[in-house]
């Protein structure tokens, strides 16, 4: 089995056990003492390492977060990373981002626009780790786009949503397409439906080149 | 390339005075760079801030200030485009009605069984477009005697700019129409819960009665339930009329649809519930069914009252 990131630990929750770290609960999760509830469900990256993904996480890393919304998963990657830039560009969902980030002083919420790289790279810097949930068309584009931010060691962790894409294509033809664009700034270690905890969606592993 | 120290473009912290929070989210929100580079290093080497911590903390209050701000500016613009658009909704309804009266009236001077109303207005302008202008009065039951051709003809031709007024009058009802279907789109987006406690129509025109969903959110229960009654409102206060039971929100089914002698109290009930959901959607904006179920409930339990 992988090992979690330091920080994300596997804890009982109303007789479950469950991913957990510690941190303010955001959405009235279940609690225990310090531990917070991280449901897969609910997470595109909780779903990843559920699944056992090498994510190369180890905690403290500096990460880029794309899709942010209203901070559900990125509320976690703060609890356990280091500095982390959190981009959303819906205003609606990044109210509820702000109240996430007021009592975690390391997560930085970015009102921007992710195909737009040059609109936050005077904010954002080099980062270890590239974590992207946009749910949107063009997301192979948007990690491309957004490579620029990962340290030459660094790992980008997407997760691909084939109904984003075209919703009335086959799904593994949308990944398979999705994957060979990523080939033009990465290199895919490792890839892993999401299932059950999401339907149609591809957990993708990558590293720059 | 990655470690950026490359010059493509200053760091946000470049002109910003570091107690100066408002610059400072100023310069997040318009500045730009073509690539990253290592900002807090850079921030201290600049004085900026003392310790990469201290630039951390410098950060967190600017971005937080600059998304703050941004938020408010384009979902106070959502919730007064909504606004706009009800009410260019109502004034096309409003003067549709009028024109359609003037219309029936004009109508009704050459043709014996003119109708009223919009709908009318409609009828008369599909004929015309039909191609049928002259001849649309044939079945007017005045044609049985020889001089009846030529009777139509006066009637059409006199018809003619009625026609023409009929068909602004459909256009105009096209375009409420249109308007509504706009509202009934953006208002659940710009406050869903409100939206599906009243309907987007009555929450639109709730929000624009307030001046803006934050002016709304921030009203008591009591001001909620006469919104829209400003008038007799002012006349009661003067001691002319008795105190309005409910201003725009009588429009609802669950004031409408109770016993008259209930409707103070659904009236009460439903501003109650509509001035929380106000409140959810400014603050969170996250959809609550529950407010939904708890207002049927509330009803449903007022309108029993007077089954008995
Ligand atoms: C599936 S949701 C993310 C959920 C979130 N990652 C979580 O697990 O808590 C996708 C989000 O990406 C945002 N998004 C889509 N396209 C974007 C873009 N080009 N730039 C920034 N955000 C974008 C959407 O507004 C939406 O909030």
């Amino acid at each position: 089995m992988t090992s979690l990131p330091a920080g994300v630990e596997r804890r009982e929750f109303d007789g479950r056990e469950s991913l957990a770290t510690r941190g303010e609960p955001v959405s009235g999760e279940p609690t225990d003492g310090d531990w917070r509830r991280w449901d897969p469900r609910r997470s595109k990256l909780g779903a990843m390492l559920e699944r056992g993904m090498e994510t190369g996480l180890a905690g403290d890393e500096t990460v880029l977060y794309l899709g942010a919304a209203a901070g559900t998963t990125v509320s976690h990657v703060a609890d356990f990373a280091g500095p982390t830039y959190a981009v959303e560009f819906a205003a609606r969902p990044a109210r509820d981002l702000l109240a996430v980030c007021g009592p975690r002083p390391n997560l930085f919420p970015l009102l921007k626009d992710a195909r737009k790289p040059e609109t936050y790279a005077h904010v954002v810097e080099p980062v270890d780790v590239v974590i992207q949930d946009v749910a949107t068309r063009g997301q192979a584009r948007v990690a491309l786009a957004n490579r620029r931010f990962l340290r030459e060691d660094g790992r980008l962790l997407l997760a691909v949503k084939a109904r984003s894409e075209d919703v009335a294509r086959d799904p593994d033809e949308v990944f398979d397409e999705v994957l060979e664009a990523l080939e033009e700034g990465f290199e895919v270690l490792e890839t892993r439906s999401l299932e059950p905890y999401h339907d149609d969606h591809l957990g993708v592993v990558a590293r720059p080149r | 390339m990655t470690d950026g120290t490359d010059d493509g473009g200053a760091g946000w912290f470049a002109d910003v005075d570091p107690g100066d929070v408002d610059a400072a989210a100023a310069a997040i929100v318009d500045g730009q760079a073509d690539d990253p580079a290592d900002w807090p290093r850079l921030a201290v080497e600049a004085g900026f801030a003392d310790s990469v911590d201290e630039y951390y903390d410098l950060l967190h209050d600017a971005t937080v200030a600059a998304s703050r701000r941004e938020v408010r500016e384009r979902e106070g613009a959502a919730d007064q485009q909504l606004v706009h658009a009800v009410r260019a909704m109502d004034d096309c309804e409003r003067v549709a009605n009028e024109l359609a009266e003037r219309v029936a009236e004009w109508a009704g001077s050459t043709i014996e069984d003119a109708g009223v109303g919009v709908t009318y207005a409609r009828q008369l302008a599909e004929e015309l477009d039909a191609g049928a202008d002259t001849d649309v009065d044939a079945d007017e039951g005045v044609d049985t005697d020889e001089g009846a051709d030529a009777d139509a003809d006066e009637a059409a031709d006199t018809r003619d700019p009625v026609v023409s007024l009929a068909r602004r009058v459909r256009d105009l009802d096209d375009e409420a129409a249109a308007l509504r279907a706009h509202v009934e789109r953006t208002a659940p987006e710009v406050a869903p819960n409100l939206s599906a406690l009243a309907g987007p129509v009555l929450a639109a025109r709730l929000i624009g009665l307030a001046g803006g969903l934050a002016q709304l959110a921030r009203k008591p229960s009591g001001t909620v339930q006469v919104l829209g009654a400003e008038e007799a409102l002012f006349a009661h206060l003067r001691g002319r009329a008795p105190s309005p039971k409910h201003g725009v929100i009588y429009t609802h089914e669950a004031v409408r649809g109770t016993h008259p002698d209930q409707r103070g109290s659904a009236a009460r009930a439903l501003a109650g519930k509509l001035a929380i959901a106000a409140r959810v959607d400014h603050y969170s904006g996250e959809l609550k069914p529950e407010l939904e179920a708890d207002l049927q409930d509330r009803i449903e339990r007022i309108q029993a009252r007077d089954a008995e």
